[in-house]
């Protein structure tokens, strides 16, 4: 492994990660957005977090459903794997696929549409299952690919550009993921990269599902005044519930729990620390109940709460309850996996 | 019509049915008098025709005993064990002229259901087990064991094979053996002291067993995913594909969990429906792994639109459709042969598959294991077509052998050492001579990467909305299907002398066909006959409706989708193939097929 180079350069992005590439290394295909969409501000957090995190490309695998957000993985990490598969159904083929080669990281991208509508059962059914996944919803309220219908995210009141109000309650979801037992659930803004990387980087390194909703507004078909994913909105109406920073393994600090009113440490799996610099009064993001509690407490107000908000690193994912062997299952050996003309012979001695 | 086809009972050559009610126990009392039979040498099959339901409603159960090896459903029942009231009256009428009727006469039968060229045999079973035994639920599940005892005793099964049966499965219940023992012993001796026994048609024993094994469809296929190193699998629980992930759960917990570190070399993903089930297994074939999943038509209705994604992006699926009565919910329990069509064209847009269609639980697994090789060979999904009949009955057929040298055919994947040849990896355009491209597995090397998509792309993988480019993949993929028809298991052809015509059909149709081919032929109507075993069609197919003035096809669904195939993928004209078609959910019998032909001949 290379060692870790103290970066001497000046230009961010001449500076190289532990693995010696710069960030330039983690980009992607050119974008084929709209200027000044969401998504793309995320993909650039989300190549920043992988870069700082040092994950090799090779071993970063890129699933999408379909829509504009679905499009990203093209344009982040080229030496990655990506798979931009079928509306709705990237969960499948991640948890899958993640059956299949434990050993990679997984990023799965979608949009509010993608995730909320269509597929929304495969999500449940991924959060439920905990594949170890790092699950973005580029989230803007409605169907940007298809031309701006409302999504199941909208909420009641916004309008769409026409003038529409949306009179349907939103599927929101940061409650949702919370109450199908999700191990680690954020919400940002693709305006925030401040707030957006360190989060991404803890979702990284988190055994297990973990949800980021990011509000990622549409600037073709949602971003007027009277929408509630608009930029200025989201600007005006984001409280920022808990503060945190991501401190990688490698830097020591104190490790678990210590809700002291106003910071906790969280300790993750692989030893990095989550550290809580900011939490509300009697807030503990490893306490579902009360964090629900909070987010109950504030729907309704026309807050956009954001932070990482819930973590829970000791839940088992699906490998540890499957005792998946440490290596891929790819990497079994077919000798290990065939039982032989021996065994054959000797099971069919009770079919007679 | 009736006398037909009949070959009458004898020695050896007899069918019985047995009419019971579902939930009551009859299960294992018929499949163990089933499988006495086997072991005493003869050629024997059993078909459990059951209702869609846990517990009340009627169930019937079949065993055919034929020396010359005709073990296709039959119609004529020499012997029908009544234990239905709710189904009395139309079990009576079903005994051939002159057969038997074993009844329970604890109660008197009602006169209006009796007839005069049946011979009724009455067994108080009611009544010997409520003597026998105190617990009501034992005296009920007992009264089967009974009349499988006066049944041994009427066809002179070996009483020893019984026993020794019972004393294998209740090995660790001594209890329970010694009941069912005793139970046996109570219908035995009451009919070998009340009747002439054994009947004229009865058992004798045989060798025609040996090197032959008793096995299910389901657990046969299960096996073979097994042995071709499937390590995912992903599935929604539907009848009559359930068996097949219990086998393979059960197998892989015997053989795939680490001895030393207890970790299981196998992933099995219970699914959320069938739309997860496969996403899961293209998603873990994207990776590299060997991966399937089982289902019913359906099933195979949600999978569409994935396996059309799997399609298009080149990725290997194995797909396991135990077919079903339908359409829709249709008849869960019933067996048909109704998918060909949708399987052979699953998805929206031009798509085309490669189908196996096994014939019997040796097929099961010879073709389990060779779905995996194709899939991977031409990047492609690959169907599985059984029944429920092959799936989940059980049949006599050789002993399951394994070549210990043969090697997973993993198709063409390139690694690092290929990669560091080439100036830059493209994902559509390194093929062969078959038409298949080279891939690379995720993981491997950042040179190999690419974006998988089922958007428009074009030979380098990238995104295009280009008329030509868009044309040059799909163009490819047609020839590569069709290059996998030398690949797919070979049609089985047989030739008779002086054949004036063929008879075509597939899957689980075969025994029937077969025994229909030798009564033609009895009465001088020979024909030729070809079994479909693979599609995309070769050119044996080809040929053989070629040669044929014209053909019949035999087949279980309403539509002639066999025939339809064979019209839109081979240059035969319409009017040379002529149908026959059973498809009200219960297996083919050798005279529906003869009575078929000679209708329209
Ligand atoms: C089965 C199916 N139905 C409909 C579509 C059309 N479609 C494409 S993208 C999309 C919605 C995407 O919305 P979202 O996930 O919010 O993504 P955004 O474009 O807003 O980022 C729809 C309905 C499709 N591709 N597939
Ligand atoms: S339509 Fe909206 S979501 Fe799609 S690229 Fe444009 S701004 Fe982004
Ligand atoms: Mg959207």
């Amino acid at each position: 492994m290379p060692s870790i180079v103290k970066p001497v350069a000046t230009h961010p992005s001449l500076q190289r990660n532990e693995l010696g590439f710069t960030v330039r290394d983690y980009e992607g295909g050119m974008s084929t957005l709209c200027a000044g969409c969401g998504h793309d501000s995320i993909t650039a957090a989300i190549v920043r977090a992988l870069w700082e995190l040092a994950v090799p490309p090779h071993m970063l695998a890129k699933m999408s459903g379909i829509g504009c957000s679905s499009k990203t993985p093209a344009y982040f990490v080229s030496g990655a794997h990506g798979f931009n598969s079928a509306h709705g159904r990237m969960p499948a083929i991640t948890s899958g696929a993640a059956a299949a080669n434990r050993t990679l990281t997984y990023i799965g991208v979608s949009g509010d549409g993608d995730s909320l509508s269509i597929g929304l059962g495969q999500l449940c059914h991924a959060i439920r299952r905990n594949v170890p996944m790092l699950y973005v919803i580029e989230n803007n309220g409605v169907y940007g690919l298809t031309k701006g219908q409302f999504s199941a995210s909208a909420d009641i009141d916004s309008k769409s550009k026409r003038g529409e109000p949306n009179r349907m309650a939103p599927i929101d979801p940061v409650t949702l993921a919370l109450n199908l037992g999700a191990t680690f659930v954020a919400r940002s803004f693709s305006g925030d990269k401040e707030q957006l990387v360190p989060i991404l980087k803890a979702a990284f390194v988190h055994r297990g599902f973990a949800l980021v909703d990011v509000i990622s507004p549409c600037v073709t078909f949602n971003d007027h005044s009277s929408s509630t994913k608009s930029y200025l909105y989201t600007r005006k109406h984001k409280v920022e519930a808990t503060e945190s920073n991501f401190v990688p393994k490698a830097q020591e600090i104190v490790a678990h729990i210590s809700p002291n009113g106003h910071g906790a440490n969280v300790t993750m799996h692989d030893g990095s620390v989550v550290r809580f610099t900011s939490l509300p009064a009697n807030y503990d993001p490893t306490d579902r109940t009360r964090v629900m509690d909070y987010l109950q407490q504030h729907t309704g107000t026309g807050e956009v709460v954001t932070g990482l908000l819930y973590v829970n690193p000791s839940v088992p994912d699906m490998h540890e309850m499957n005792k998946t062997p440490d290596i891929a299952l790819t990497e079994v050996p077919f000798e290990k996996l065939c039982p032989g003309a021996e065994v054959l012979d000797k099971l069919q001695e009770d079919w007679r | 019509m009736q006398q037909a086809t009949r070959v009458s009972a004898g020695v050896n050559d007899f069918a019985i049915k047995l009419a019971n009610v579902n939930g009551t126990g009859s299960a294992s009392a018929n499949g163990l008098l089933m499988q006495s039979m086997f072991r005493m040498g003869l050629p024997v099959s059993g078909k459990n025709l059951f209702p869609s339901n846990i517990q009340g409603l009627p169930t019937w159960y079949e065993i055919r005993v034929n020396h010359r090896g005709y073990t296709a459903r039959s119609l004529d029942y020499d012997l029908m064990v009544a234990m239905n009231s709710q189904t009395y009256a139309r079990d009576v009428q079903e005994v051939r002229p002159e057969g038997y009727l074993l009844y329970d006469s604890s109660w008197p039968l009602d006169p209006e259901l009796l007839r005069d060229d049946v011979h009724f045999l009455g067994v108080p079973l009611a009544q010997l087990c409520n003597d026998a035994f105190g617990d009501p639920r034992e005296r009920i599940l007992m009264k089967n064991i009974a009349y499988t005892g006066s049944i041994a005793a009427l066809l002179d099964i070996d009483i020893a094979v019984v026993e020794a049966l019972l004393g294998e499965k209740f090995e660790k219940k001594p209890a329970l053996r010694d009941s069912n023992q005793k139970a046996l012993h109570l219908g035995y001796d009451y009919a070998k002291e009340h009747f002439e026994c054994p009947l004229s048609f009865h058992t004798e024993p045989m060798q025609a067993n040996a090197g032959k094994v008793l096995v299910d469809g389901n657990t046969a296929t299960a096996l073979g995913c097994l042995y071709a190193g499937a390590t995912v699998a992903a599935w929604y629980p539907i009848t009559p594909a359930t068996s097949v992930m219990d086998a393979f759960k059960e197998f892989c917990e015997q053989y795939r969990r680490d001895p030393e570190t207890g970790r299981n070399n196998y992933f099995i993903l219970q699914a959320e429906d069938e739309l997860a089930a496969i996403g899961m297994v293209i998603g873990a074939s994207w990776n590299g792994a060997r991966a399937f999943t089982s289902t019913a038509g359906p099933g195979i209705s949600l999978m569409n639109e994935l396996l059309g994604l799997a399609y298009y992006a080149e990725i290997p699926a194995v797909v396991i459709d135990v077919q079903r009565v339908g359409p829709s919910t249709g008849m869960p329990t019933r067996t048909q042969q109704g998918d060909i069509l949708e399987c052979a064209y699953a998805s929206h847009g031009d798509t085309k598959h490669i189908l196996l269609f096994p014939a019997n639980p040796a097929e099961c697994f010879e073709f389990a294991l060779k779905s995996f090789d194709l899939a991977e060979k031409f990047q492609t999904p690959v169907l599985m077509l059984s029944d429920l009949d092959i799936g989940m009955n059980d049949w006599v057929v050789p002993r399951l052998t394994w070549d210990s040298s043969y090697k997973p055919d993993r198709g063409r994947v390139f690694g690092q050492e290929e990669l560091e040849k080439l100036k830059k990896f493209t994902r559509y355009n390194l093929t062969d001579e078959l038409g298949v491209a080279a891939r690379t597995l995720p993981g491997v090397d950042a040179k190999g990467a690419y974006v998988t998509r089922g958007s428009g792309h074009n030979k380098l993988g990238a995104y295009t909305e280009t008329p030509d480019e868009y044309q040059e993949v799909i163009d490819r993929l047609l020839a590569k299907h069709k290059a996998s028809a030398d690949f797919v298991p070979a049609p089985l052809i047989e030739n008779r002398e002086g054949a004036q015509f063929g008879v075509i059909t597939v899957g689980g149709c075969d025994l029937a066909v077969r025994e229909a081919l030798d009564l033609l032929e009895e009465r001088g109507i020979p024909a030729d006959s070809m079994r479909i075993r693979g599609f995309p069609f070769d050119q044996r197919v080809e040929a053989f409706l070629a040669n044929h003035p014209f053909c019949f096809v035999v087949e279980q669904n309403r539509d002639a989708q066999l025939r339809s195939l064979l019209l839109l993928e081979t240059a035969v004209p319409k009017e040379k193939l002529r149908s026959v078609l059973v498809y009200g959910g219960f297996p083919l019998s050798a005279r529906h097929v003869v009575e078929g032909i000679l209708s329209r001949l």
